[in-house]
């Protein structure tokens, strides 16, 4: 457990030693900070909701632009041939650098508790519902950050591994969308798949175990393949 | 102390590394050579414990690799061919990072990194990002950081490829340096390195081990055959075959080249005797002149053509 922290030290600093981490940070800021606050005074409601909606979606292109370095540049320097020929194990690694990419998004949603501070001067906010949705948000981030991972492992050019993680976690959030040309029977199936679903569930204010569950697997699914994947290349 | 026997590796259908068995020493530099593609960085791979063999056992002090591999990475240190660092990292930070990671315990951790950084000749490109360096300063950041925990056994792979004469110079003082308490093993295609470097030379062609042994046993159990070399004007080929070849302990005759004044031969005679005053007498009869005269010793050089060459 010692080694994840170590690793997870060095791929969290890495971000911000790179403009990685100052981009991405920008990009989110600019886009859920545009497109909540242009509708927000035509809805003039207090609440979030325009920015959760959009979350899953900034998330599914956001997310995986974060996590296709971790292992895919490894990758392509040949430097997993250092790291993994000292004493650490793959679990390690892959612990190590899903943590960094978490602290990361967690470090790009806290500007944004600007927007429900914001919110609260104009209006009464239920800050139940905002909390949820943060809470969400958090898991949310972990799953796609798994998915990720996984595609960051599946390849050593960072573009090839960005648009993997960025179709699986974009067809994540957009399955249940795309329901009605699907028979009656596999409904419930595929939108239990939908992580727009569950995730809008949490940002109701209501944390169910299901929804947890849910973000949970595909994060334990995701880092699961990525460490499948690793030591297959061995 | 490295015991490896039967090690076979396959990608695919392609066979890298074929059943191949060494023991090393405890104190010994061994050196394994071969052309490129033979199998070296992978068995170098396979006793670090990155990649994981088709067949067949490593040992490392007793520690079999399938069940210890973390104990037996503890006891290793590697440098990979070409040193493959993070680029974005500073070489300070980074040997920071390599001395977390093998457990240094932070009260240490700057003392060694100075000692290291001394050793290897880094201290002035410690604040340097690692991407800014030339080749040989990355050389060494890899030294530094494969002797970090200051393990029993190094393994380097090609340690002086693509540096300049005098960065291999260097490079290999220091190997000659630490390699007077530690095991190494080191690959190469550099004759003249192994020769310098190691104690002991394992050879390898297309996965297999075609010998091994010290520099001195190789070149004496191999050449089984003396060439004495001739450079002769005023002679035609067909009158000095005949000459030589009555003389006893000649094996053959051979024509190297022919201009039109000159003539060079090549006459290989067996080792246990020395013919050199016999063919210059012989040569004396005549009124050929001389212009060369010298006996081909077996070199490495020589054996690993030989050892190696397509069959």
């Amino acid at each position: 457990m010692r080694q994840v922290a170590h690793i997870f030290r060095k791929e969290f600093s890495a971000y911000f030693v790179s403009p990685i981490a100052y981009i991405v940070i920008s990009i989110f800021l600019f886009v859920t900070g545009w497109f909540f606050f242009s509708t927000f005074f035509l809805f003039n409601q207090a609440n979030l909701r325009t920015f959760y909606t959009l979350l899953p979606v900034v998330f599914a292109f956001v997310i995986p632009a974060i996590t296709m370095r971790l292992i895919s540049e490894e990758l392509n320097i040949g430097s997993d041939e250092i790291l993994l020929t000292m004493p650490v194990t793959h679990g390690d690694v892959i612990l190590g650098k899903f943590f960094a990419s978490l602290a990361l998004i967690i470090a790009m949603l806290i500007p944004t508790l600007a927007y429900p501070l914001t919110v609260s001067f104009m209006g009464q906010l239920d800050w139940g519902p905002v909390a949820g949705g943060y809470i969400g948000a958090v898991f949310l981030g972990a799953a796609f950050s798994g998915v990720g991972l996984f595609a960051s492992a599946l390849t050593r050019n960072q573009i090839i591994a960005f648009i993997i993680g960025l179709s699986i976690c974009f067809t994540l959030t957009l399955i249940d969308k795309m329901l009605f040309f699907l028979p009656q029977s596999l409904l419930g199936f595929f939108s239990y798949l939908g992580a727009d679903f569950h995730f809008q569930n949490i940002a109701k204010g209501i944390i169910d175990s299901r929804d947890i569950l849910y973000f949970v697997s595909v994060c334990f699914v995701g880092l699961f393949g990525a460490h499948f994947t690793l030591h297959q290349r061995h | 102390m490295i015991r490896v026997e039967n090690l076979t590796k396959y990608y695919n259908q392609l066979c890298a590394v074929d059943q191949i068995n060494f023991d090393i020493q405890k104190g010994e530099i061994l050196g394994l050579l071969g052309p490129n593609g033979a199998g070296k960085t992978t068995t170098l791979r396979m006793l670090t414990g990155y990649l994981q063999p088709s067949s067949g056992s490593i040992s490392i002090k007793g520690l079999s690799i399938d069940k210890h591999v973390l104990e037996i990475k503890k006891l290793l240190g590697y440098l990979p061919e070409s040193a493959p660092l993070y680029h974005d990292m500073l070489v300070f930070d980074y040997l920071k990072y390599v001395a977390a990671i093998r457990e240094i315990n932070s009260a240490q951790q700057l003392p060694r990194i100075r000692q290291l950084a001394d050793l290897c000749g880094i201290n002035e490109v410690m604040s340097k990002p690692i991407g800014e360096l030339s080749k040989g300063y990355k050389q060494r950041v890899g030294l530094a950081h494969a002797m970090m925990n200051d393990p029993e056994v190094l393994i380097f792979d090609e340690p002086t490829s693509g540096l300049d004469p005098n960065q291999i110079v260097e490079i290999r003082k220091i190997i000659k340096e630490i390699g007077r308490e530690k095991t190494i093993v080191l690959s190469t295609h550099i004759l003249s390195e192994a020769e310098a470097t190691c104690d002991r030379i394992v050879i390898i062609n297309q996965g297999k081990i075609v010998a091994d042994g010290s520099t001195e046993n190789l070149k004496h159990s191999l050449s089984s055959k003396n060439m004495i070399h001739l450079c002769l004007q005023n002679a035609d080929f067909k009158s000095v075959e005949t000459t030589f070849s009555a003389l006893d302990g000649v094996e053959s005759v051979t024509k190297v080249r022919e201009t039109d004044s000159e003539i060079d031969v090549g006459v290989t005679c067996r080792s246990d005797s020395d013919l050199r005053p016999d063919v210059y007498r012989k040569i004396k009869e005549t009124d050929w002149i001389l212009l060369d005269f010298h006996q081909e010793t077996q070199t490495l050089e020589n054996i690993f053509r030989e050892l190696t060459k397509e069959s």
